[in-house]
């Protein structure tokens, strides 16, 4: 039991469509007898009944088409959904890396957004300062640390919020399409950060479209189609199989 | 288990320490006249009152500028709050929806901030004060810290609500908006409670703001603290933070979807 790192027991996930609420309470009101009919619904399923079981220092891969669910299951792991039916079980720290700079102001500084963000992903304020000059070097911007992030690149935000997750001593490390940005050089940087992650037997789940990045990192791979697992196995023969549907 | 908990309180302190940082720079970083504002938008509307009930009204209030301005702060302190509360989660819904965190530190967050200001703002109310040869009693040492928690607790609540509520209904800005508006006018902040006729005096008791702000200005005038009105707000201090709790206990798992 204590070698597993994130387990999911039949979960399900579906989403009530909310547009009659969020409309507001005038449209509610006016609204009644459809906007009770439509609480009651279901709504919109983003998983069906999805069982796996994710061992401690495992690298996985997840693929399928936009829409099919792998960002939802990161969700649920990262503790920011709950799920409908089911269970999810999660086992160590985990580190969220699903949209680099969330929570950035761009109004601030790179380094008050280090501070800021290193602490909103669960670190405390003492090791974020500790680990500053770390971060700072990581990110290799230069002068522009000081500047506030409002005049940085795209490309130059990915760093940055690469950086301060990549410094966050994680058990479990999410992470969601975040290598599409960022020059190639520092997509190498990123790859080989996550080498070393594996290495440190941190438990990985990747969420790619990058067939190359997943077999150069992860162990297994799991296809997500039509809202529940479809394959998951070995590397290759996922990846394939895959493969052969997209042609 | 426990050590866990402590963990938890130490990281909330910590989130909550960075987002009022955060806060404070972005204000002052934007206008170097924060401060200012913060100072000048109820001074403005005590001379706008001052105006129409003292000078065009003739109402018959002993020292009114400063039996205004120990009432507005206060009210602005609330109202900054509330009003604020409907964007709360709206604005930081990238956030929400990608990181587990403590979501109720946001409007801890924003309360916060709000008192700070109005704490900075005594100091002006003061000045007021001693123009009028009012001068600065002990029962402030104890006072100002009990009423600045019981308001803490009451506008905590209203904006736990508020900012929750908001997610799923999302036109209670507005009608933020209007119920503020209709609470100032029910609020003695420009007339006394002697002005309200006896029948309808039992309803200053039930405006949990009303009790607040009574007991505000009989400290700042007179350096007195009525103990029922204190163990009034109070405990509909705590009833409100309780509800407020409530409210977004149970609705705060679903942000992430509705965002």
């Amino acid at each position: 039991m204590k070698n597993i790192a994130v387990s999911f027991e039949h979960v399900y996930k579906s989403y009530r469509l909310y547009h009659h609420v969020t409309g507001g309470v005038k449209n509610f009101l006016f609204h009644f007898q459809s906007s009770i009919n439509s609480l009651r619904s279901i709504g919109f399923e983003a998983l069906r009944d999805v069982s796996f079981e994710i061992g401690r220092g495992e690298a996985i891969g997840l693929v399928g088409r936009n829409g099919a669910g792998k960002s939802t299951v990161l969700a649920l792991i990262a503790g920011v959904l709950q799920p409908s039916r089911g269970g999810v079980t999660v086992n160590g720290r985990i580190s969220p890396f699903l949209e680099l700079g969330a929570g950035f102001h761009p109004e601030l500084s790179g380094k008050e957004n280090i501070l800021l963000n290193g602490v909103l992903l669960g670190l405390s304020r003492e090791a974020i300062l500790k680990k500053m000059d770390e971060i700072i070097a990581f990110a290799e911007l230069g002068d522009f640390i000081d500047q506030p992030i409002r005049v940085y690149s795209s490309g130059m935000i990915a760093r940055l919020g690469f950086s301060v997750v990549a410094h966050l001593d994680p058990d479990i490390l999410l992470i969601d399409e975040i290598l599409a940005v960022g020059d190639a050089e520092f997509q190498k940087k990123c790859m080989d950060k996550m080498t070393t992650f594996k290495e440190r037997g941190v438990t990985m789940i990747f969420v790619s479209h990058s067939p190359r990045d997943i077999s150069q990192i992860c162990s297994r791979v799991m296809w997500f189609d039509n809202h529940t697992v479809k394959m998951a196995g070995a590397v290759e023969r996922v990846l394939q199989e895959y493969a052969s549907t997209q042609a | 288990m426990q050590f866990l908990k402590f963990q938890g309180l130490k990281h909330a302190i910590d989130i909550v320490r960075v987002l009022t940082q955060k806060e404070m720079k972005v204000k002052y970083k934007s206008s170097v006249l924060g401060y200012f504002w913060s100072v000048g938008h109820p001074l403005a509307f005590a001379l706008v009152f001052f105006i129409s009930f003292k000078v065009v009204m003739k109402i018959q209030v002993e020292n009114y500028t400063v039996f205004l301005i120990s009432a507005l702060f206060p009210w602005q302190w609330f109202s900054n709050s509330v009003n604020s509360a409907p964007l709360v989660f709206i604005g930081n819904a990238s956030l929400i929806k990608k990181v587990s965190f403590p979501r109720s530190s946001l409007p801890f967050t924003q309360v916060l901030i709000d008192m700070i200001h109005f704490i900075l703002a005594i100091p002006v109310i003061t000045f007021f004060l001693l123009l009028y040869r009012i001068y600065p009693s002990t029962a402030w040492l104890y006072g100002i810290p009990f009423l600045l928690i019981t308001q803490f607790l009451m506008v905590y609540g209203f904006s736990l609500m508020i900012s929750s509520a908001n997610l799923f209904f999302r036109d209670l800005e507005r009608l933020t908006v209007i119920l503020t508006t209709l609470l100032f006018y029910f609020t003695p902040i420009f007339y006394p409670v002697s002005m309200v006729p006896d029948k309808y005096q039992f309803l200053i008791k039930l405006n949990p703001l009303a009790v607040l702000i009574v007991s505000w200005r009989d400290l700042f005038l007179n350096g007195h603290l009525n103990f029922m009105f204190l163990l009034l707000g109070f405990g509909y201090s705590l009833v409100i933070a309780l509800v407020g709790y409530a409210v977004y206990k149970r609705l705060a798992w679903k942000f992430a979807e509705v965002l």
